[in-house]
C-alpha cells in the first residue's frame, strides 16, 4: 500500500492502456448522463472514483462491461472494441469482472455454485478443475469454510467476499467496483475493503466507484471526481485530497471528510 | 472475522403464564377469546351436531355396499352397491370388457412413475428415458394392434385412462408452453413480443368450452377431404394451448418479481441469454410461482371433464351414463361421491406435491 506513489511511476508510462475510452457520450431518452468522458487507464493501475448521486460515476463503469450502452464515442478493452458485436461483448465481459454494491449473488445456487458457474458455462472450465480454483479464491476472501451454504445464509460483508470472489474466478484482468462497501453495516466495511487492497497489492487493475476515502487515500494511483456526467477533476491521491483545485470537487470533500 | 458477540443473555429465560399455553390456552385464544367468538363456536358446534350423525347414519351404518338397485331403493341408507357394480364401466368406458386388463395396467404404471418422479433423488436424465420408455409400453397396452394385442380404436377409450391422459400429458406440454409464451412477452423483438401477448389474450379470452368446440366443429372443415385427425388428440390440443396461456401469465409474474441485479451479475459473468434464463432466472422465477402454477395445474385438471361436450367419455361422462341405467336411477349422489373422491385424490396430492418442493427448494432467501 505504501509503495503507492513508486506504482504511479510504473504503470502510468504505459503506451498500452488496457481501457482507452475517447469521446464517449451516453444518454438516458433525453437526459445526457455522461458528457465527452476521456479516460485511459493503464495495466495495474488503480482509479477510485468518487462524486455526488446522479454524477454518472456508476453508469460510467457500467458502459466498460456493457451493462450500458453508450450512444457516441469509443470504449475499448485490452484491444476490444466495444459495439453491438455480442462476440465482443463476450469477451470482454471475460476479461472484466464486476463487484455490485447489492452483491447480487445467485440465491437459489450454493457459494460454490456461485463460483463455479461463470468458468463452467463461459470459459468451459471441467467441474473439477473450477472447483479447485474457486476454493483457492474462497480461501483467499477467508470464507472457504462457508462454500456449502447458500448466500442468504450469510452476512452482507461475507456475501460481498463472496461476490469479489465470484468475480476473481473468472481470470479477469481488470476488476470494476460499483460502491462495493455502501450497502454494508458499518462494521462490515473492513473486512471487505482489506479484501480489496490485497488484491491491489496483486497488482490488480481496479476501478472503484466508492466514498471510502481511506482506501482512496492508501490504495489509489489517481482520484477522479465526477459532476454532471463530467470529470471534473483527476490528480494523485495526495493532491487530490491536499489541494482540490475545482470548487465543486472542494465542496464536495468538505462533506463527505467531516 | 467471524461475530464476537457474546452468546448468553443477561437476563435469565422464565416460562410463559400457564392459561396461555397449552390446550387451555389454545381454546381460550381461538375459541372463546370474546363473546361473539364463543357464540359462534356454540353454534357451530351445534351445526355439526345437526349434519354430522345423520351423514355417518346414512353414508355408513344404514347404507348398502354389496346389493342390487332393488335392494337399495328399500333401504334408507346410501346406495354405494352402484359403484362396485357398474366400477369397470365407470373406470373404463366402453373399452372391450375381456380386454380392460390392459388400461388398468397403464394406469397402474403411470401412478408409480408419477410417485417414482415427485422425489428430487430421481431426477436425473435416466428419469427421461424412463419416461420415454413407460409412455410407449402404455401407449402400446391402450392402442394394441402389436404384439398379439388386438387393436383398440381410441374412440372407444373412456374412463380414467382417458381422463388421466388428457391432464397429465396437457399439464406435461403446456408448462414449457407456457415458459416460453412468458420469456416471449418480455422479448425485446417487438414481433416476436406481440405475437406472444395476442395469442395469451386471445386464448385467456375465450372459455376452454369454445376452444373444444373449435376443435371438434369448426378444425377439421379446414383440413381437405378424407383427412381427420383423432378426436383426443384434437381436444388435447385444445387443452394444452388453453392451460398454456394462463401458465404464461403466471410465469410473467414470477420473471418480473425478479431483481435487475440478477440479470446483471449474469450478464456481468459473460454467461449469454439462454444460459442466464435457465441458469439463473427461471429457477428463481419458477420457485417463486410454484403455489400460483399448481392451482393452474389442479384447475387444468378439472377442466379436462369439460370433454364431454365434444362427446368423448371421460371419468365423469362414464360416471353420467351409468346413472341412465333404470336398475340404478336416483343413485346419483353415491356415483358423484365417488368420482368427487378420485377427483379430489389427485388434486390433493397435487398440492401437497407442491408444498413439499416449495419446502425443498427453499434456501433462505
Amino acid at each position: 500500500m505504501n509503495n503507492a506513489t513508486q506504482d504511479t511511476a510504473d504503470v502510468a508510462h504505459g503506451d498500452d492502456p488496457i481501457i482507452r475510452i475517447s469521446q464517449m457520450h451516453k444518454w438516458y431518452g433525453d437526459f445526457h448522463v455522461l458528457k465527452d468522458i476521456n479516460l485511459e487507464v493503464q495495466r495495474g493501475e488503480r482509479i477510485v472514483i468518487c462524486g455526488p448521486s446522479g454524477s454518472g460515476k456508476s453508469t460510467l463503469i457500467r458502459c466498460i462491461n456493457r451493462l450500458e450502452e453508450h450512444q457516441r464515442g469509443k470504449i475499448i478493452v485490452d484491444g476490444i472494441e466495444l459495439t453491438n458485436d455480442l462476440k465482443n461483448i463476450e469477451k470482454i465481459r471475460m476479461e472484466v469482472g464486476m463487484v455490485f454494491q447489492h452483491f447480487n449473488l445467485f440465491p437459489h445456487l450454493t457459494i460454490l455454485e456461485n463460483l463455479t458457474l461463470g468458468p463452467i458455462w463461459v470459459r468451459k472450465t471441467p467441474r473439477k478443475e473450477a472447483e479447485e480454483t474457486a476454493m483457492v479464491y474462497l480461501e483467499k476472501v477467508h470464507i472457504a469454510e462457508q462454500a456449502k451454504k447458500f448466500p442468504g445464509q450469510l452476512s452482507g460483508g461475507q456475501q460481498q467476499r463472496v461476490a469479489i470472489a465470484r468475480s476473481l474466478c473468472m481470470k479477469p484482468n481488470v476488476m470494476l467496483f460499483d460502491e462495493p462497501t455502501s450497502a454494508l453495516d458499518p462494521e462490515m466495511v473492513k473486512e471487505v475493503l482489506d479484501v480489496m487492497i490485497s488484491l491491489a497489492e496483486e497488482g490488480m487493475t481496479m476501478l472503484v466507484v466508492s466514498h471510502e476515502m481511506g482506501f482512496a487515500r492508501s490504495v489509489a494511483h489517481r482520484v477522479m471526481f465526477m459532476d454532471y456526467g463530467q470529470i471534473v477533476e483527476e490528480n494523485n491521491p495526495e493532491d487530490f485530497f491536499n489541494n482540490p483545485r475545482n470548487d465543486r470537487t472542494k465542496l464536495f470533500l468538505s462533506q463527505i471528510l467531516h | 472475522m467471524e461475530d464476537a458477540r457474546p452468546q448468553q443473555p443477561f437476563a435469565d429465560n422464565i416460562k410463559p403464564p400457564r392459561t396461555s399455553v397449552g390446550v387451555i390456552g389454545w381454546l381460550k385464544a381461538n375459541l372463546f377469546n370474546s363473546w361473539f367468538n364463543s357464540l359462534l363456536t356454540l353454534l357451530v358446534l351445534f351445526l355439526f351436531y345437526k349434519t354430522i350423525p345423520p351423514f355417518v347414519r346414512w353414508a355408513f351404518i344404514d347404507s348398502l355396499w354389496m346389493s342390487t338397485g332393488k335392494e337399495c331403493l328399500a333401504a334408507d341408507g346410501a346406495c354405494w352397491s352402484i359403484i362396485p357394480a357398474n366400477l369397470r364401466f365407470i373406470l373404463f368406458g366402453f373399452y372391450p370388457y375381456e380386454e380392460q386388463w390392459r388400461p388398468a395396467i397403464a394406469i397402474a404404471m403411470l401412478v408409480s412413475l408419477l410417485i417414482y418422479s415427485q422425489y428430487r433423488r430421481n431426477w436425473k436424465k435416466s428419469l427421461f428415458y424412463i419416461w420415454i420408455g413407460g409412455l410407449v409400453v402404455m401407449g402400446i397396452l391402450m392402442r394394441g394392434g402389436l404384439l398379439g394385442l388386438t387393436s383398440i380404436e381410441t374412440s372407444k377409450w373412456g374412463g380414467l385412462p382417458l381422463t388421466l391422459l388428457l391432464s397429465v400429458f396437457g399439464l406435461t406440454a403446456a408448462y414449457p408452453l407456457g415458459i416460453v409464451l412468458a420469456l416471449g412477452r418480455q422479448s425485446r423483438l417487438p414481433a416476436i413480443r406481440s405475437l406472444c401477448v395476442v395469442y395469451i389474450e386471445l386464448i385467456r379470452g375465450v372459455p376452454l368450452i369454445s376452444l373444444l368446440f373449435m376443435s371438434s366443429v369448426v378444425f377439421p372443415l379446414f383440413l381437405p377431404e378424407g383427412v381427420s385427425v383423432n378426436a383426443i388428440l384434437r381436444a388435447q390440443v385444445a387443452i394444452i394451448l388453453f392451460t398454456a396461456a394462463y401458465i404464461a401469465e403466471v410465469v410473467r409474474g414470477g420473471l418480473q418479481g425478479m431483481s435487475k441485479g440478477q440479470y446483471e451479475a449474469a450478464e456481468a459473468i459473460g454467461l449469454n441469454y439462454v444460459q442466464t434464463m435457465r441458469l439463473i432466472i427461471l429457477p428463481q422465477a419458477l420457485k417463486i410461482v410454484i403455489p400460483p402454477s399448481v392451482s393452474i395445474l389442479i384447475s387444468a385438471f378439472k377442466d379436462t371433464s369439460l370433454v364431454v361436450i365434444i362427446a368423448l367419455y371421460d371419468l365423469l361422462k362414464t360416471t353420467q351414463s351409468i346413472l341412465g341405467d333404470p336398475r340404478w336411477m336416483g343413485f346419483s349422489a353415491e356415483a358423484y361421491i365417488f368420482v368427487a373422491m378420485i377427483y379430489f385424490v389427485c388434486c390433493f396430492y397435487m398440492s401437497n406435491f407442491s408444498r413439499k418442493l416449495e419446502r425443498e427448494l427453499d434456501t433462505g432467501l
